[in-house]
């Protein structure tokens, strides 16, 4: 057997309501809230980055698994686009400050908000494999949107780390599948602060095309069908993309919400379909199955089938789950200062 | 040149690497030589806690160049549990609300950086627990 | 070991933003004031406290380039550096000089030109003189460092900001006397409560400000002083000690531990307890250090600074007058001069030439001088001849 054996997320403790973000752009609030399903999102504090928020997803996650020493860890990727350093490694500082020892192999990913379960992908194939012990998936993200932009209403910042390993696995992989084309729907160039678009080109040929066929192909792969899961994760660019695939595929709202927490914490880009599984790990009950498809512009989707096992439970209350830490006294910000912290006023 | 200056100081700045003197038992962090009150040479390497009180604190308002954009932002001592003590900026917190006897929890986090092309600075804060 | 005295003086004429000055020349103004004093025709050698002239100013190597400005080339210089406490060990350096008997005649100088760089670059600056890499590192300026020393001095000891800015009260006061100082106004605890916070508690009229300045003492043999000055005044005592340079390393963070060890020597070498000081000049870069110091100096109990001060037994008329001169607060802090002004004030005071601030009678005075947070302290003791 081989999946999870130690999960965490991270969020930051800042966030911005849309009435805020609309206020300031003379927007109706009530179109993003109805629309696209968004209350408020996270924004990361100054002093806040990719590998910051994946530090401490993946001490959490060590939390969880307090057995393992950070020394046996045999690999650590981290997908993000939001890398802090054009060229040199988020993954060796994250390795550093959780006491990996430097025998590992890492890489920064990046396929858009998919790389995050490329990451995850990764990992779990080196632990099947039997080449390594123990590996870290992880997906973090202080996501870019430009001002006055629908993304501007969900770019966010959050993260979670998944270690992967053979024995107390929490939840095992079941099946994967990987679904790609070339398809342009969303992008960032060199040297481009902030991404570009393709609008509602984003959705039906992009979004909906790729997660729709990972999703079907990973079920039939593993001989299931919606019914035969207590849990899906889809990849959250809003509140309402999700809800509308799972419906599509033949899932219930009661499936996909405890992992939906795209409402009130944003798009958290490559951290977006790992924290949803993140939430779901939270409250979990053994032998449950958990499908999670991410999608990733450009495009591409990964699907992972998981079942929980009865390690789970143990572990659950060791780290903080990711809806208290949504919960915990978050400090909500004017558009002055989330344009400050986001380094949207030039100085 | 500031990358060396960074670099060797890493193990301290993200783990807390500290030292214990073999003599007397005091706690140094960062670690030395000689131990200040047995002289002891001999020191076995610990990792401090990242759980902690807040000794003393204060709310910077006029910041050196590094944290212009930062002002105002809470600095503390803090005692962490087993021994040692900080000196970090205190993150996620309402300055005005901070507290002498606080538990304040460590946190990884981006201290400063190197100007706008050069590197970023990781190490320690606490923040509210 | 010979006695030593002090029989020159010199400063310049008023301290402050002296925009037309370079260092060398607040240097060597104040130098060449302090060799006419004393009515010397050379000096063996020189002793410059500079805390940060290649941060304030990119210039370094200033003893040298004092020495060739002085026109005093080529006797040894050399320059010391321990912050805000240069000019006291300086003064110690060249005390230790004559006193050994390797020099007659050595002058002491101390400069600082603060006002070449904007107020974030002195910020930084001065956060130098913390650990750096432990303390300034994680954002903590040095206000910040007495700021959180007050913090805890009231949470220990309910020590209040009214209390503080009685000391910063009382230095202004003596600064209106003082045609040297920096800002010779007066002010009232309201006006210091309702100044802009910088590190709270601590107020803008809780600190010393940034001052250009130079001031240079001459010291000689005490059995020659006579031949330079009908009345010298002699160093009866001087001693430096440290202490851990990170605040947080300290056993305690109310009491300044290389004040106290500095103070004891002193009284030992003067043969004499706090209680037979006329007058003390005291390191006030920040309202709590007056504070603790007076505590720490012997003057007051420990804890009960900021009910001493807000008595008004540190006022001129007081007890113990505690910074004449106005103070670092008042007469402003050119952080090298600094050590060396206090043995100025005290030298005066003892001549009875303070005028409208002059302490009567005053035949014994201490000065104290420290860098850092506290890591270091020098203790200087001078007594009538």
């Amino acid at each position: 057997m081989s999946g999870i054996v130690g999960w965490g997320s991270s969020v930051p403790k800042y966030r911005i309501k849309v009435e805020e973000i609309a206020r300031q752009w003379g927007e109706d609030p009530e179109s993003f809230k109805k629309g696209l399903m968004l209350r408020e999102k996270s924004v990361p504090g100054p002093d806040q980055d990719t590998i910051t928020i994946s530090v401490e997803a993946a001490r959490y996650a060590l939390q969880r698994a307090s057995y393992v020493d950070p020394g046996e860890i045999g690999a650590i990727y981290i997908g993000s686009e939001s890398h802090p350093y054009a060229v040199k490694p988020s993954g060796v500082t994250v390795a550093e400050a959780i006491g990996m020892q430097p025998d590992f192999h890492t890489a920064d990913l990046e396929f858009a908000c998919k790389a995050g379960s490329q990451g995850m992908f990764l990992a779990w194939s080196l632990v099947d494999s039997g080449r390594m012990k123990y590996a870290f998936g992880i997906g973090a993200d202080t996501s870019q949107g430009a001002p006055a932009n629908a993304l501007e209403y969900s770019a966010s910042a959050g993260g979670a780390a998944f270690l992967f390993g053979r024995e107390k696995v929490v939840a095992e992989v079941i099946e994967t599948h990987s679904y790609a084309t070339d398809t342009p729907d969303f992008w960032r160039r060199e040297h481009e602060f902030y991404p570009q678009h393709g609008g509602r080109f984003t959705g039906e040929p992009a979004y909906f095309h790729h997660l729709l066929s990972c999703a079907r192909i990973v079920m039939e792969k593993a001989g299931m069908k919606p019914s035969d899961f207590a849990y899906a994760v889809f990849h959250m660019p809003n509140g309402k993309f999700p809800m509308r695939a799972g419906k599509i595929l033949g899932f219930k709202k009661e499936q996909i919400e405890p992992g939906w927490v795209v409402p009130i914490l944003g798009n958290t880009y490559s951290g977006a379909s790992p924290m949803g599984l993140a939430a779901t790990l939270d409250i979990a009950k053994p032998g449950e199955r958990i499908l999670m498809v991410s999608f990733g512009s450009g495009a591409g989707s990964d699907g992972f089938v998981f079942e929980t096992t009865s390690e789970l439970p143990a572990l659950q209350d060791k780290a903080p789950k990711l809806r208290a830490q949504l919960a915990d006294d978050p400090i909500y910000l004017t558009y002055g200062q989330y344009a400050a912290f986001r380094g949207k006023i030039r100085v | 040149m500031t990358v060396a200056r960074i670099w060797r100081e890493r193990g301290r700045r993200y783990r807390l690497e500290a030292a214990r003197c073999k003599g007397c038992g005091k706690v140094f962090f960062p670690g030395r030589l000689v131990c200040d009150k047995c002289g002891s040479r001999e020191f076995e390497e610990i990792r401090l806690s990242d759980k902690g009180k807040i000794l003393t604190y204060t709310v910077i308002r006029v910041p050196p160049p590094a944290h212009t954009y930062e002002t105002p932002y809470a600095v503390a001592i803090v005692e962490l549990e087993g021994g040692g003590r900080i000196t970090a900026m205190v993150a996620d917190c309402d300055p005005e609300k901070l507290e002498i006897g606080q538990n304040v929890r460590v946190v990884f986090r981006k201290i400063s950086q190197d100007g706008e092309k050069g590197i970023k600075f990781y190490g320690y804060k606490v923040v509210p627990a | 070991m010979r006695e030593v005295a002090i029989i020159g003086v010199g400063m310049n004429d008023r301290w402050g933003e002296l925009w037309e000055k370079s260092l060398r020349d607040l240097y060597v103004e104040a130098a060449l004031r302090a060799i006419d004093d004393a009515g010397v025709d050379h000096i063996d050698s020189m002793y410059v406290a500079c805390m940060s002239s290649g941060l304030f100013t990119g210039q370094e190597h200033v003893s040298s380039l004092l020495a060739d400005y002085l026109g005093v080339a080529p006797i040894p210089a050399v320059r010391v550096e321990s912050a805000c406490a240069s000019g006291g060990n300086a003064l110690r350096l060249g005390w230790l000089e004559v006193a050994s008997g390797a020099s007659d005649l050595v002058l002491v100088g101390g400069v600082e030109k603060m006002t070449d760089v904007d107020g974030s670059q002195a910020t930084l600056a001065l956060a130098a003189a913390s650990d750096f890499e432990w303390e300034a590192f994680n954002g903590v300026t040095f206000p910040g460092l007495y700021a959180m020393m007050a913090r805890r001095h009231m949470h220990e000891f309910g020590t209040t900001p009214e209390q503080l800015a009685a000391a910063s009260v009382k230095n202004h006061h003596n600064g209106t006397m003082n045609p040297v100082a920096q800002f010779q106004m007066e002010i009232t605890v309201e006006t210091v409560l309702n100044s802009v916070l910088v590190a709270d508690p601590l107020h803008i009229l809780d600190c010393s400000p940034v001052t250009d300045g130079a001031a240079a003492v001459i010291l000689c043999p005490a059995d020659q002083a006579k031949k330079f000055n009908s009345q010298p005044v002699k160093i009866a005592a001087s001693a430096v000690a440290t202490d851990a340079m990170a605040l947080h390393s300290r056993e305690s963070l109310v009491t300044i531990g290389s004040a106290k060890a500095a103070a004891e020597k002193a009284y030992k070498q003067a043969g004499v307890g706090p209680g037979e000081i006329d007058l003390a000049e005291v390191h006030d870069c920040f309202t709590i250090s007056e504070i603790c110091l007076v505590e720490d100096l012997g003057f007051t109990e420990k804890g009960k600074g900021g009910e001493f001060t807000e008595s008004g037994a540190t006022a001129l008329d007081g007890r113990i007058p505690v910074n004449t001169s106005g103070g670092l607060k008042s007469k402003g802090h050119p952080v090298g001069a600094t050590g060396v002004a206090q043995a100025i004030e005290v030298y005066k005071q003892l001549r009875g030439e303070a005028g409208k601030r002059q302490v009567k009678g005053a035949k014994r005075g201490l000065c104290h001088n420290m860098g850092g947070s506290g890591g270091t302290s020098a203790v200087h003791i001078l007594e009538v001849m």
